[in-house]
């Protein structure tokens, strides 16, 4: 557990949940990012703008955070081909759409109202994520 | 007013993923890879940030309950209880497969966008194609809930 960071961790984990709880009690909405991108795509909706905002100001608290202490933001390690990013990235947008959430909407938002649905979600995606990074790493990577 | 609650909300979430390191796709993936709890290597860094943010949300929810509608909108709109379906199964299982693959689902892609994390080529492209993904899946979604 060499590269644990149970700190950043936390305190970043605390962070995206008073977001998410701040998000609901102001706008009365769900910090789902996968159902607020789907919104900020379709310019005629009444809560684009909104969705937009959400979504702009993500990459704002990256630079924040980059603002205040360089060191805390990660360097990306992206591995894998231009094939397999692009194949992710058709499943990720996919895959969420058609189970109504992701890890924010199902697992940030959904869990703690312990929804059955959400926890159901949670579940299936963890279990196929983990059954993929195994196939990846240690039956065709091996 | 609405709007700026949103970008503020959009701040605070992707400083959070930030913090945590969520945008690094190796912290992902070194998180799922389950065969590393026994070998050793295994990061689960991914766990703490749920330890921290489901508390959060879950007094976000006690909060509510108390309020009749929410500061800066007329209504809440919080999704109705409903049963498992064979929607919800499939498109997890089908996410969890592209999130194993890269290690980045929606809200780090996004946030990666930000200049200062590196390999802004991969972060685009990954964008591009989940964006794809989205528009793909409204096809079915029109013609089953049609």
């Amino acid at each position: 557990m060499q590269n644990f960071m149970p700190w950043h961790g936390l305190t970043g984990g605390i962070l995206i949940g008073l977001a998410a709880g701040f998000y609901l009690l102001s706008v009365g909405r769900m910090a789902g990012i996968s159902g607020i991108l789907e919104s900020a795509l379709k310019p005629a909706s009444t809560s684009f703008i909104l969705n937009l905002s959400f979504l702009v100001g993500l990459p704002l608290g990256a630079l924040l955070i980059w603002l205040i202490s360089p060191q805390l933001v990660p360097r990306n390690a992206f591995s894998g081909s231009t094939a397999t990013l692009i194949a992710a990235g058709l499943l990720v947008g996919f895959g969420s759409r058609i189970a109504n959430g992701c890890t924010s909407g199902h697992g940030v938002c959904g869990l703690p109202r312990f929804s059955v649905r959400s926890i159901a979600a949670t579940l299936t995606f963890m279990a196929t994520a983990a059954a993929t990074v195994f196939i990846m790493r240690h039956l065709v990577g091996a | 007013m609405p709007i700026v609650a949103a970008v503020i909300a959009g701040i605070m979430f992707g400083a959070g993923l930030t913090v945590a390191q969520m945008t690094n796709p190796r912290k992902i993936l070194d998180f799922l890879d389950i065969a590393a709890i026994a070998k050793g290597g295994w990061d689960p860094t991914l766990l703490m940030v749920f330890i921290g943010a489901l508390p959060m949300m879950f007094l976000a929810y006690v909060i509510q309950r108390r309020m009749r509608r929410p500061l800066a909108a007329p209504a809440f709109l919080v999704p109705k209880p409903s049963p498992i379906d064979t929607r919800l199964v499939a498109g997890s299982a089908i996410f969890g497969i592209g999130w194993g693959l890269a290690g980045v689902c929606p809200g780090p892609a996004i946030t990666a966008l930000a200049p200062t994390s590196g390999q802004i080529g991969s972060v685009i492209l990954f964008v591009l194609a989940m964006i794809g993904g989205i528009l793909l899946s409204q096809f079915f979604t029109a013609s089953s809930t049609g």
